[in-house]
């Protein structure tokens, strides 16, 4: 075996050897080792970060018909660097009344809960940090985190913007949660595990073909567990100015911002892995480990480009028509997917050749189409009712 | 002592510590983030035991959930409803008295039980840890009533919550 | 090696990144507090009484519903890792397991619980 087959062993052996050699106890060598890759792993991350920034705007330019940062740099590429150079010499302020300690904590919580996403990420069949067997509710674990960082965030503040935002976009996360875990379950069932690895390797076909509803929903639920538009109660900017990180600034402003670029991106990723084959390309993968990376990394672009488009194509949904959307369409369309799924997938496991996939295929499409027959007709006698009648609501917060 | 018993010494000290803090703080919202800050310990003491499963279920549903319907709730209180008055009650020696009798109880039992100068056994490498519960849940000659159970449970503490609610309105 | 300390190490290190680069913001920064630059931002009037307004009771009745699904999603992850093996008495036995959450749904739903006002 060697390294460009599967780097990450033979690196961290040659470095344990190298420690061990120096009168280091072998265990001690190995976490030094394993804290080393970590940290460098999560430093190229924050640089993918830095590149993300620039990224989101070039991509929100060309969608608003602009041409975005061109002025720094080729490109605009050094634009990002510019941005951290002026975020880290402002003044870093804590209004009046607020509370310190959770005020400063928030941030990093809320960066952190980003960058312990990628621990069970698989990026290659030999790259990823762990494979955890119960990887999927992992990534539920970390978000809780998240929500709670936006909690704290926006009750620290002592700003009522600050606090309504965060409440609103909290309701929304824990809402949409719903739906997205029972997306979650539906690569489990067809994978029979729950680690990311072991769904990547199990995708002989990719399972957007197999569940393209389970997809959509999960991609939905995504957005709103990203608090991106069209789901972005907590920005609100024309009604709460900034909502939950109003009175952030300089680098803990950073921190937030830059915690929801690689949050898409992260989910962009999981969309890929979930339901798109993760690092599989038609046996790309088992050229080189390298190769499977860049697969990866563009699958997670593609889904990070499509969560921008929808962000800035869509209007911002007003937040009692979004739970209803939760509650009384999402959750239960999710959850007779999944028993669909479930079924079908007992009853049909065994046959062979393309009976299976398609017959998946079909009953998707199926469910979908009654669910928007449903949603249409009810929308009919909505209309009906506010028809003559100036229909004015007043959002409450 | 090995790295294992030091780190379990930390977290043990913090989430005792952070336990403290739930009761003796007199912000509500700082109570309810040092409860999380409790439940983490506790997610982090069953990785520890190797119970990933359960670690990961710790924080979901306790931190995710529970400490977010806590802090809802708290933000249904006014604040000047909160602050002020005594931490304590006229009976807190009572209180004080059952904790010190369980406390010792359980000392005195434990002291007589062998298991704690074992040590565990390593769970053998490729245990499906996950799906031996999985089994244990669907398999006929399993768990199978305790599992639709739960169900009827979940349910009837919905039912329960919304009755509540609609009564008050 | 337990896989646990790997996730740990990434918690660690999650967290001295944002601490470190908030460290040196803060130390690169310029420090000239005063109290007019220190009030909470609101649309440009001073601010009247404190952020803890009292709350809407219908975010304490969505964070209900979710925790009781929540739990169930909880259940159902094993469920389904095993679902494949146990054929078709399993996939019964989750629709009988979801089919009665949904009946909570429902009856939530009925009694107006889910109305946002």
């Amino acid at each position: 075996m060697n390294f460009w087959n599967d780097p990450l062993k033979i690196a961290a052996d040659w470095l344990v050897s190298i420690l061990t050699g120096w009168g280091m106890p072998a265990v001690a060598a190995g976490v030094l080792v394993a804290f080393l890759g970590t940290l460098l792993f999560i430093s190229l991350l924050m640089v993918l970060d830095i590149f993300l920034v620039w990224l989101e705007r070039k991509v929100v330019a060309r969608f608003q018909d602009r041409l975005g940062p061109n002025r720094v740099g080729p490109f605009g590429l050094i634009q990002p660097f510019a941005d951290i150079i002026k975020l880290m010499i402002k003044e870093d302020t804590t209004p009046a009344g607020a509370d310190r300690v959770v005020y400063n904590i928030a941030p990093m919580l809320s960066m952190m809960s980003v960058l312990i996403l990628w621990a069970i990420v698989p990026l290659a069949p030999v790259i990823f940090g762990v494979d955890l067997n119960v990887g999927l509710l992992y990534i539920v674990a970390a978000g809780a985190i998240s929500t709670l960082s936006i909690i704290m965030a926006g009750w620290s503040s002592n700003n009522k913007f600050a606090t309504i935002g965060a409440f609103r976009q909290v309701a929304v996360m824990v809402s949409f949660e719903i739906p997205m875990v029972a997306m979650l379950l539906i690569p489990t069932i067809f994978a029979r595990t729950m680690g990311m690895n072991g769904i990547v390797q199990a995708q002989n076909i990719w399972y957007v073909i197999l569940s393209p509803l389970g997809a959509l929903i999960f991609l939905i639920a995504a957005i709103a567990e990203l608090g991106r538009a069209p789901f972005d109660m907590a920005e609100g900017e024309s009604e709460l100015v900034s909502g939950y990180n109003i009175e952030y600034s300089g680098m803990k402003f950073g921190m937030f911002y830059a915690g929801e670029l690689l949050h898409a991106l992260t989910f962009g990723g999981f969309l890929a892995i979930l339901f798109f084959g993760g690092y599989r390309f038609f046996g790309l993968e088992k050229v080189s480990p390298f190769l499977a990376v860049i697969i990866l990394l563009g699958k997670a672009l593609i889904g990070y480009w499509v969560i921008m488009w929808v962000k800035y194509t869509m209007m911002r949904i007003r937040i009692d028509h979004m739970l209803a959307f939760n509650w009384k369409f999402l959750t239960p369309l999710s959850f007779v997917l999944l028993m669909v799924t479930a079924l079908m997938n007992a009853l049909l496991r065994e046959t062979s050749g393309w009976l299976y996939p398609i017959s998946m295929f079909l009953s998707n499409v199926l469910v979908a189409w009654i669910a928007l027959e449903i949603a249409r007709s009810h929308s009919r006698r909505e209309r009906a009712k506010v028809t003559g009648v100036k229909a004015v609501e007043v959002a409450p917060h | 002592m090995t790295a294992s018993q030091i780190i379990f010494l930390l977290v043990a000290i913090v989430t005792l510590g952070s336990a403290l803090m739930v009761v003796a703080s007199r912000n509500l919202v700082h109570a309810a983030l040092w409860l999380v800050s409790t439940l983490f310990g506790v997610a982090i003491i069953y990785a520890l035991l190797n119970a990933g499963f359960l670690a990961v279920v710790q924080v979901v549903v306790y931190i995710g959930a529970i400490a977010t319907l806590f802090i809802f709730a708290v933000m249904l209180t006014r604040r000047d409803q909160l602050e002020g008055g005594v931490q304590l009650n006229s009976g807190w020696w009572l209180g004080a008295l059952i904790a010190v009798l369980t406390f010792g109880g359980l000392f005195g039992m434990f002291q007589s039980w062998s298991g704690f100068s074992k040590t565990a056994t390593d769970i053998p490498s490729g245990f499906d840890a996950v799906g031996q519960l999985g089994s244990a849940l669907t398999s006929p000659v399993g768990f199978v009533l305790p599992f639709e159970v739960a169900s009827v449970l979940l349910l009837a503490a919905l039912v329960g919550a919304v009755y509540i609610a609609f009564n008050r309105k | 090696m337990n896989e646990w300390l790997y996730i740990g190490l990434f918690f660690i290190v999650g967290l001295i990144i944002p601490v470190g680069a908030i460290g040196m913001a803060w130390m690169m920064g310029p420090k000239k507090s005063n109290p007019i630059k220190m009030t909470t931002y609101e649309c440009g009037i001073e601010t009247v009484g404190d952020s803890w307004v009292q709350f809407k009771a219908q975010y304490y009745i969505f964070a209900l519903v979710f925790l009781v699904f929540d739990v169930e999603t909880v259940f159902l992850f094993p469920w389904a890792v095993r679902l494949g093996q146990q054929g078709l008495f399993a996939v019964l036995e989750g629709i009988v397991f979801i089919s009665i959450l949904i009946a909570g749904l429902v009856y939530t739903w009925r009694k107006g619980m889910l109305e946002w006002a």
